[in-house]
């Protein structure tokens, strides 16, 4: 295996998890709804799936409880903000603080456990492509989840009548409510559907990238997923992107302080978000692009005038 | 974002922590914790020791904790508020809470403080620390003897003195079976961050190291070695779980007997303003079992063990060259405390660039 394959490898891993928590933000943003509560989601999902898998002895079982899990802890911020008119921000935040402190409670027993690794699914034929067959074919089921659900809610979001629907309602609530589109029963899927991805890419973290438990393992990747949102300015496919570009930066600087090339390790750790923060300025160069993509509702709560 | 998050946990962690807090004759003894207190390496042997302590005293003393306290200005609020909930005694158990412990001191000049590896003292501010170089130096020892190309990796933590003391002290124990022993050394820039340290050892290992070593807080990259069958040493707990056939040995932080020998003395109201640092004879470090070695290479250890213990050997000893070539220690010579407690340089046959 060669260095440049290993190193993909890596990414790979280190990739799903953002793209994951990030395409699920993605749709609940484009649905208006800023949930700023991805990493605690993340950790509940991470923490649920290793107690499952932990229990019934199959990883498959703890992907599950890890989607169940993410979907229902956001189904507490789709209750405080969407019925209840709660703030957005202040509800999400709360979110994360509750989410990393339960799950170290719920984790207390499971901490120091080795964990049961998900094993990859090799695709026959196309895992022996050279170099790209180990790459994308000899991987776990959460990876084909992540790409597979790339593909299908850009395809969701542009191309069906409900993702028309979804993206109206973070357009203009008030037109979308006018023409009898259910506000508050839409936005409450599309968090949910959020809050599923977070699960499942804190199931990624507990069962794929480091097969253990301990708290606050998400260690800050909820936060990188919600930078990735705006980076890809809510566009499925950027945010693959974005996801990847993240990922390839953070693997290959620390192949570069391996290699002993000499280059300041302090700077190599800001790489991954300096460059962030270069295409971001080159996104928003175009403000015509962005304002485009930039659901106008984000944030702004809905009550139905009855 | 993430030191918004942070800085409201931990406020909320403290207002709990100061409401729970009542008016009561017990003695409080008081901890700062940089990870959580159950991350199966560093903040976790602290708080093995808090209970230890807790266990000797029983009802005459309390022992509050603060978890995941983060360093930086976040710390300064936290330990000023265990001070200020009545604490007799406050321990803070991490490098980066050196600066935030003296001044929150000055402010509480009937308050005593210890400060886990730092070198900033006052009148009541004591020092403790444990000759984790010591250790460092049999799993060089070790690491030279298994690796089948004298090359070996080093997940490092942040550039200070303690890391680099270590790293030197891993490469001259190394050096002393192997003279061309090189290593690898990754800063991960965290001390807690288990996918960033896994992703640190598959880099190692992708890069053709075949034995891992780490001074970061969780097991990550012991199971990343477990998977990719290398051997690794676990750091600051027995990491043996994370790794039944990976781990050789591990540095083992026992801080118990030292806490209870401090709340003496703040109860008998003897206690000074000290300097601590001990090693493998004292007992405030022990080495875990020598394991998946074998016999000839633990023979070696447990002698190279013995040998320190009983201060024939230690483990910076010259001749040592600095990494640019110059003399550091000449022959026989032995180094003094100030030197390693300062570490900036890199000794000869490290193969990195410290970072400034």
């Amino acid at each position: 295996m060669g260095i440049i394959e290993a190193i993909l490898l890596t990414v790979v891993t280190a990739a799903t998890p953002l793209v994951l928590a990030s395409l699920g933000e993605l749709v609940s943003e484009r649905a208006g709804v800023l949930n700023l509560g991805v990493e605690g989601m993340m950790v509940m999902g991470a923490v649920l799936a290793f107690a499952a898998t932990q229990a019934t002895g199959s990883p498959y079982i703890g992907i599950l409880a890890g989607i169940a899990c993410g979907a229902l802890f956001s189904l507490l911020f789709g209750f405080l903000t969407l019925t209840l008119v709660a703030n957005q921000v202040a509800t999400g935040l709360a979110l994360t603080i509750l989410g990393l402190g339960v799950s170290g409670q719920i984790g207390e027993p499971y901490v120091g456990m080795s964990g049961v690794k998900l094993q990859p699914i090799v695709i026959p034929l196309l895992s022996d492509i050279p170099f790209i067959g180990p790459i994308l074919f000899k991987q776990d089921l959460i990876f084909y989840l992540s790409i597979a659900l790339v593909f299908g809610v850009n395809w969701f979001l542009f191309r069906s009548r409900a993702g028309l629907k979804i993206r109206a309602i973070g357009d203009n609530h008030a037109s979308a409510h006018a023409l009898g589109i259910h506000v508050i029963r839409t936005r409450y899927l599309a968090v949910m559907f959020g809050g599923a991805c977070a699960g499942l890419a804190g199931a990624q973290l507990s069962l794929v990238y480091t097969p253990q438990w301990v708290e606050n393992m998400s260690a800050g990747r909820g936060w990188i997923a919600l930078a990735l949102v705006v980076f890809a300015s809510w566009r499925p496919w950027r945010l693959l992107a974005g996801g990847y570009l993240f990922g390839a930066v953070s693997i290959s600087q620390l192949h570069a302080q391996a290699l002993g090339l000499g280059i300041p390790s302090q700077f190599l750790s800001a790489l991954p978000y300096a460059a962030t923060v270069i295409v971001l300025i080159l996104i928003s160069h175009n403000r015509r692009m962005t304002l485009i993509n930039t659901p106008a509702c984000l944030g702004k709560p809905f009550v139905p005038d009855r | 974002m993430k030191k918004i998050i942070l800085a409201l946990t931990t406020s909320a962690a403290v207002l709990g922590f100061a409401a729970a807090a009542s008016a009561q004759d017990k003695t409080k003894i008081c901890f700062i914790y940089v990870g959580s207190k159950t991350d199966g390496g560093w903040t976790q042997a602290h708080d093995i020791g808090r209970q230890a302590l807790q266990d000797h005293f029983g009802d005459k003393i309390e022992t509050p904790f603060l978890e995941n306290v983060p360093e930086g200005p976040d710390a300064e609020r936290a330990i000023e508020r265990m001070a200020r909930s009545g604490c007799a005694l406050v321990f803070t158990t991490s490098f980066g809470f050196m600066d935030a412990t003296i001044k929150v001191a000055e402010k509480f000049p009937d308050v005593k403080f210890e400060h886990a590896t730092g070198f900033k003292s006052a009148a009541n501010v004591a020092t403790y620390n444990a000759r984790f170089y010591e250790g460092r130096y049999i799993q060089g020892v070790i690491a030279a003897k298994l690796s089948q190309k004298g090359l070996a990796g080093y997940i490092a933590s942040f550039p200070i003195p303690e890391v680099v003391m270590g790293i030197n002290s891993f490469v001259h124990g190394a050096q002393s079976v192997n003279p061309d022993f090189k290593v690898k050394v990754i800063w991960a820039n965290t001390w807690f961050d288990p996918g960033k340290e896994a992703d640190a050892a598959k880099a190692l290992v992708d890069q053709g190291v075949d034995i891992l070593t780490q001074h970061t807080d969780t097991t990550a990259p012991m199971q990343v070695a477990a998977e990719r069958g290398i051997k690794a040493f676990g750091q600051a707990s027995d990491m043996i779980k994370a790794g039944p056939e990976t781990q050789l040995t591990a540095i083992v932080d026992t801080w118990g007997a030292y806490y209870i020998k401090r709340t003496q003395a703040v109860l008998d109201g003897t206690w000074k303003s000290e300097q601590m640092w001990d090693g493998l004879k004292d007992g405030i470090l022990t080495m875990a079992p020598y394991t998946n070695m074998p016999d000839d290479v633990k023979k070696l250890a447990e002698e190279t063990e013995a040998k320190i213990r009983s201060g024939e050997l230690h483990p910076f000893t010259g001749p040592i060259k600095k990494q640019d070539g110059s003399d550091w220690l000449a022959d026989g010579a032995v180094s003094d405390d100030g030197t390693l407690l300062g570490m900036n340089f890199y000794i000869a046959g490290v193969d990195d660039q410290l970072p400034k």
